[in-house]
């Protein structure tokens, strides 16, 4: 028994001591952060692979604010080198970052991706605008027999919202609030939507917190559906539901296009030319940062860099269009790019 | 005497009477069991046909023949075959320009890249393995079947409609025309999809493969089987054998069975705290996901394992004891031999669960993109349940088959394993 117990242990040691040793060496880039970026950055990562003699850099998926935490909580090779971010870094971060030693971080933007808010090609194209999102989502709404005060949504069909609308029940599939995709559906959508009533936008200079709760507080009744991170689990359910409406990243538009269509957002269509020429109204950029110290220390980050910010890659034809990024104007491109190869850290925000 | 006999065919009345209804309520009973399995049945050859109807396509894969000429001045211009400098060569030339001289009327610039589009990105790796593994290749013509893009794939395998409007699909007309001229020359052909089994995972769906799974789920596995295995087995002999019975046992039992039903998500949270937290072991790596599924499988190898002990009976033991043997020789020579089937089956199926479980490794950074097939429990890899996980988030369309192709794989790992851990029981099974 104790002989055995001995053996467990001296194994157990063993395995442990030769992990604290590849960890103290990591020949690979360790990438974390948004699932919005993942698809690119896999992309990437993978032709970085085959066409240099570094390792693939290994990528998980951890959400943007998640991706964050572990990004800013160190220098060293436990940490990782890069993160992914479909929204900029946030004052709060980079202090959190600064405190545990992380100082030069690079910023790298890569492109633009477009929220579509679409249904079933069995039923017909909705014209929406964005206070028409706003009156069918919101928890509260402002009252619609007039007055400035808000009510618990009294609306069931996208004809009560807007008499243009069809008289289909409002049933909307969209991501949890830990996505950041629906941050930047309720920062671009929502909010928009709900400052078309001065009472609402004046809250926002008197009292911030009951604004935010006004315009971005979705509704629970059952109209709006948590349907999960799984963008293609969305668009099963639209195919299944013709009356129901999703929200997604453009690139699974782009990918079912046979199946769902895209509604009008303010009149503009989500294409790939009107998200890049930004006329379509739910765009936003797409982030990376990189932790100055690691470059040098884990190899082939700074030739990862340049893949990324390649015409080939990032540019106006190359493979990520293919998978839906809508590439940035040709002088910002040259911008990062430059500042990527220079290595030159951000400013405080 | 008369009376006696009146109340005996009173008792019989009674039960006749109450006879049909008894036997109604069996039946009922035996029916409503049925039921139960059948509908059991239904649903799991309902997921079975969904899953593999589905799935099937992912292990064939289309291929485009096309002639080939490694044209020593794009590969090797300087001839001195350095593999470096080859593996640096313009591979994608050498796979356009067969698919550009069969159709020499393409001159536009967008038609072009829709005919190049037609071969998968990986198209020049396989080029390059080629001459890697052959050099005189270079300077020579060879007929070879490059794999084809994930469109044309799903063209070929009839997923995409070809009388929906040109808008509405991902190919157009005009590659239409190309796949079936291809056809008509039967360059267009459908192989065993070999590189499934063998490729890391890749975001191009044809390259994509479960072999950097496999190898993962293998490292994750053994790490468990050799650590829960030894602990399990030790602990619960201890408990069961030579541990007194007191309140400090009683505790330690209840806290057993009580960790066989903490959700897992919690053990990943415990193995990132300590793992990768306090002993800096390195994340995503099988090493930390067999320790975390260790943690997880111990309780229920401990469970079966104690009640395998229990099931071997005391005379054994006495036996034992009255011909001299000490303590240690009774449970180690006698009692363990006949408990060890019982604890193997504990084992496979703890196993069994552990190959299965992803919400643990969530933690731990095992869901993540990973290209290269791991070597070894230190290097980051995925394991199959994630890799399933992963693919069923994708955008494209192809890896909805491969998705489910992977499952394919899962199901049959998981079928074995109980198959082996049935058949385990029955030929070594004793009973007394």
């Amino acid at each position: 028994m104790f002989k055995k117990s001995l053996i467990v242990a001296a194994a157990t040691a063993a395995l442990v001591s030769t992990g604290a040793q590849a960890a103290a060496a990591r020949d690979y880039i360790s990438i974390v952060g948004s699932s919005t970026v993942y698809p690119f950055a896999t992309v990437v990562a993978e032709q970085f692979g085959k066409s240099t003699q570094f390792k693939t850099p290994k990528i998980e998926s951890t959400g943007s604010g998640g991706g964050l935490k572990l990004f800013c909580a160190g220098v060293g090779v436990e940490h990782p080198d890069i993160t992914n971010s479909s929204r900029r870094i946030k004052k709060s971060e980079q202090d959190l970052c600064a405190k545990n030693g992380v100082k030069d971080i690079v910023e790298v933007k890569i492109g633009y991706d477009g929220i579509a808010i679409a249904n079933s090609k069995d039923s017909q194209q909705l014209d929406l605008s964005r206070k028409d999102l706003y009156l069918a989502l919101a928890k509260d709404v402002p009252d619609p027999k007039g007055g400035d005060k808000l009510v618990a949504n009294p609306y069931k069909t996208w004809k009560d919202v807007n008499a243009s609308l069809p008289s289909t029940k409002i049933e909307v599939l969209g991501p949890p609030p830990t996505s950041g995709t629906r941050d930047a559906f309720a920062e671009l959508v929502m909010e928009h939507g709900c400052q078309e009533y001065p009472f609402i936008k004046a809250m926002k200079k008197t009292d911030k917190k009951a604004f935010k709760a006004a315009c971005m507080g979705v509704r629970e009744d059952g109209a709006y559906i948590e349907a999960g991170e799984n963008d293609n689990l969305i668009v099963q359910k639209l195919e299944a539901n013709p009356n129901a409406l999703g929200i997604f990243g453009f690139s699974f538009l782009d990918q079912n296009s046979d199946k769902i269509q895209g509604s009008k957002i303010d009149g503009v269509e989500p294409a790939f030319e009107s998200i890049a020429d930004s006329s379509y109204p739910v765009s936003r950029p797409l982030f990376f940062y990189v932790k100055k110290a690691h470059i040098g220390a884990v190899p082939g980050i700074a030739e990862y860099l340049a893949e990324f910010t390649s015409e080939k890659a990032y540019g106006e034809e190359g493979y990520l269009s293919d998978k839906g990024l809508i590439p940035m104007p040709e002088a910002e491109r040259g911008q990062f790019r430059y500042d990527a190869k220079a290595e030159t850290p951000m400013s405080a925000l | 005497m008369n009376d006696a006999t009146q109340n005996r065919r009173r008792a019989i009345d009674v039960v006749n009477a109450s006879l049909k209804k008894r036997y109604a309520r069996e039946a009922r009973f035996r029916r409503i069991g049925l039921g139960a399995v059948v509908l059991g049945l239904v649903f799991v050859s309902v997921l079975f046909f969904d899953i593999v109807s589905k799935g099937y396509t992912a292990f064939v894969q289309t291929h485009i023949e096309l002639e080939v000429f490694f044209d020593p001045a794009v590969i090797d211009p300087e001839g001195k075959r350095d593999m470096q400098e080859i593996a640096r060569a313009d591979f994608r030339k050498l796979v356009r320009e067969p698919l550009r001289a069969l159709f020499p009327e393409v001159k536009k610039r967008n038609e072009k890249r829709a005919l190049d589009g037609m071969l998968s990105g990986g198209a020049p790796y396989q080029l390059l393995d080629m001459v890697r593994s052959d050099p005189s290749l270079i300077g020579q013509r060879r007929t070879i079947d490059l794999i084809a893009d994930d469109d044309i794939d799903m063209l070929v395998k009839g997923h995409i409609d070809r009388n929906a409007p040109p808008s509405d699909r991902r190919v157009n007309d005009q590659v239409i025309g190309w796949v079936d001229t291809l056809t008509e020359q039967g360059r267009v052909k459908r192989k065993f999809n070999s590189g499934f089994f063998v490729n890391g995972d890749s975001r191009e769906p044809e390259l994509a493969g479960i072999g950097g799974a496999v190898a993962g789920s293998f490292y994750t596995l053994l790490v468990t089987l050799v650590l829960s295995f030894p602990i399990g087995v030790a602990a619960a002999v201890y408990l069961e054998e030579f541990a007194p019975k007191n309140r400090w046992t009683d505790l330690i039992e209840v806290n057993i069975n009580n960790l066989a039903a903490v959700p897992s998500i919690v053990f990943g949270l415990l193995g990132l705290a300590m793992f990768i937290n306090l002993f800096g072991l390195p994340r995503s790596a099988p090493l930390v996901g067999g320790l975390v599924l260790t943690l997880m499988t111990l309780p229920t190898i401990i469970i079966a394992a104690r009640a395998a002990l229990k099931s071997v009976p005391p005379s054994i033991r006495e036996a034992a004891l009255g011909v001299g043997a000490s303590k240690m020789q009774t449970v180690f020579h006698h009692v363990v031999p006949l408990a060890m089937p019982g604890m193997l089956t504990g084992t496979i199926i703890g196993m069994a669960q552990a190959l299965g479980e992803t919400a643990p490794l969530l933690m731990i950074g095992m869901v993540a993109f990973i290209v290269d097939v791991p070597g070894g429990p230190l290097d980051p890899s995925t394991v199959l349940p994630v890799q399933v996980y992963l693919w069923a988030d994708s955008p494209e369309r192809a890896f909805v088959e491969r998705t489910s192709a992977a499952i394919i794989v899962l199901l049959a790992f998981l079928i074995a394993m109980n198959t082996f851990a049935v058949i385990m029981r029955r030929r070594f099974e004793r009973r007394w």
